[in-house]
């Protein structure tokens, strides 16, 4: 579809017409080219021969709006989900690796993979609607790069590992390292991420992610918070990570809150410390879902509740 | 870009197009193929509006590319009835009025049956949830639950 913005006529939409160039006189989306590679080394190379503005494209729940709304006019779209390796989901020794274009409901429809890992899958559930979690991947979904994304701070809290691939090679990258700001990530040009890998757990381990939204459904984060934590048999709690996501400009790791958990048997004291940490982490903005006060407020209060939930899972 | 050469099946029908990659799937079933039984709301993946199944799974066609459809198989609306035989889920919104305006109501029962096909006896809670995808200025939703129950009850024989 070409859009034509302009002083002529704004918003008028010429659904058949082959424009090659707007009102403008600026090139518009008819230039755009589809490839869809079957591997990572075709992709790769395809993002590196281009000069002009590339977008990785697995669900397209994020890169088809922002087409939509004129946010962006790619001269490249290179469509992942042939690639095997992103498509897969696979249990190695108790560790998990999930393609980065696996969709939110073949997460949902893994029952292994949502025993695994329940908070991250709280997490995957609260993404969009059904049909948007039809399509809608975690890679994306991390990629995106919103401060309020909800399968974010769960995969931090997981300790996930990004595999990421570019015309240097791959590396690893930690899933609380690759967001940098609303939008922002640290990838360089033309790397992709291929897939995560989320390390085994002892038992005893629960994880939980929580958001706050005044709907239940279809709403965007006001406060996201993801907890994995594992206990000993006398359940004091030996290792956990505390991940809250829409209070700062990216989704945080709270190392002060995970502290907090650490070496107590998560009773009262160690609760009233999560939450003070929780709140002390937060840098949000004011905006119509929250104001500051309220952000930092709530971060403490669905810490706990996640930490509680998280606990229960791990002695279940 | 020249356009691209898809081959699709829709409702069971093969189809050959060529498709801009600009195009969505929305825009080649509403512009070229004039099925406009599909509808635009928002274009941007919030009102269901434009619900297709694509492989049997529930999406947003306005957010699937057009050259995306290639190999695939897609269902929409107009595939619901079989010839004048409403199916269940249409006869039930009419029976409980479930639709006003009527704008929502393609998106609606193309989600709906994607829902009675993975749990043909869903509570009310389910099928709120699973409809949220799914905006409707009209009927408050109400009469929409409703129908669906009513529809899942004789689907099951019930
Ligand atoms: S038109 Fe596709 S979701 Fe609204
Ligand atoms: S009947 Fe009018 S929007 Fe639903």
């Amino acid at each position: 579809m070409v859009r034509v913005d302009g002083p002529v006529r704004p918003s008028v939409i010429y659904k058949d017409i082959p424009f090659t160039e707007n009102v403008n006189g600026e090139a518009t989306l008819t230039d755009m080219r589809y490839e869809a590679p079957e591997t990572l080394d075709a992709a790769v190379g395809l993002l590196a021969e281009e000069s002009g503005v590339a977008r990785v494209f697995a669900g397209g729940t994020d890169v088809m709006v922002q087409i939509h709304l004129d946010l962006i006019e790619p001269d490249l779209i290179v469509d992942v989900k042939n690639i095997a390796e992103m498509r897969e989901v696979v249990e190695e020794d108790g560790s998990w690796r999930i393609g980065a274009a696996v969709t939110g409901k073949e997460l949902m429809d893994n029952a292994a993979f949502n025993a695994a890992w329940p908070g991250v899958m709280d997490g995957v559930r609260l993404i969009g609607s059904v049909q948007v979690r039809g399509r809608a991947t975690v890679g994306g979904n991390l990629c995106n790069a919103s401060p309020a994304a909800d399968s974010v701070p769960p995969m931090i809290a997981a300790d996930a590992v990004a595999s990421v691939i570019g015309p240097n090679g791959r590396r690893d990258v930690s899933m609380a390292d690759i967001v940098t700001g609303p939008g922002q990530t640290s990838l360089e040009d033309g790397e992709i991420v291929v897939s995560f890998r989320l390390p085994k757990r002892p038992a005893n381990s629960g994880d939980a992610y929580l958001r706050f939204t005044p709907r239940s459904e279809m709403d965007i984060a006001v406060v996201g918070c993801g907890i994995n934590l594992m206990l000993d048999d006398g359940g004091t709690c030996t290792a956990a990570r505390v991940s809250l996501g829409a209070v700062a400009a990216r989704p945080l790791l709270v190392d002060d809150a995970a502290n907090a958990l650490i070496g107590t048997k998560v009773g009262d004291d160690a609760m009233e410390a999560l939450a003070a940490a929780a709140s002390a982490a937060c840098s949000p903005i004011d905006d119509k879902r929250g104001t500051i006060e309220y952000r930092t407020e709530v971060a403490g209060v669905l810490a706990q509740r996640t930490a509680v939930i998280a606990l229960e899972r791990a002695k279940s | 870009m020249a356009k691209q050469y898809v081959n699709t099946t829709i409702n069971g029908d093969s189809h050959e197009l060529l498709c801009d990659p600009t195009q969505t799937l929305l825009d080649v079933l509403r512009d070229q193929l004039d099925m406009t039984g599909t509808k635009e709301g928002c274009g941007t993946g919030d009102c269901g509006a434009c619900s297709v199944t694509m492989d049997g799974v529930l999406v947003c066609s306005c957010l699937v590319m057009g050259v995306e459809a290639n190999g695939k198989s897609i269902d929409t609306i107009e595939g619901m009835a079989d010839g004048d035989d409403l199916h269940p889920l249409q006869q039930k919104f009419i029976d409980h009025i479930a639709l006003q305006c009527g704008i929502c109501t393609p998106g609606l029962l193309v989600a709906s049956k994607a829902l009675l096909e993975e749990n043909p006896d869903p509570t009310e809670e389910e099928i709120r949830y699973w409809l949220a995808g799914n905006l409707c200025r009209c009927t408050g939703y109400h009469k929409v639950i409703e129908a669906v129950q009513d529809a899942a009850r004789e689907m099951r024989g019930a």
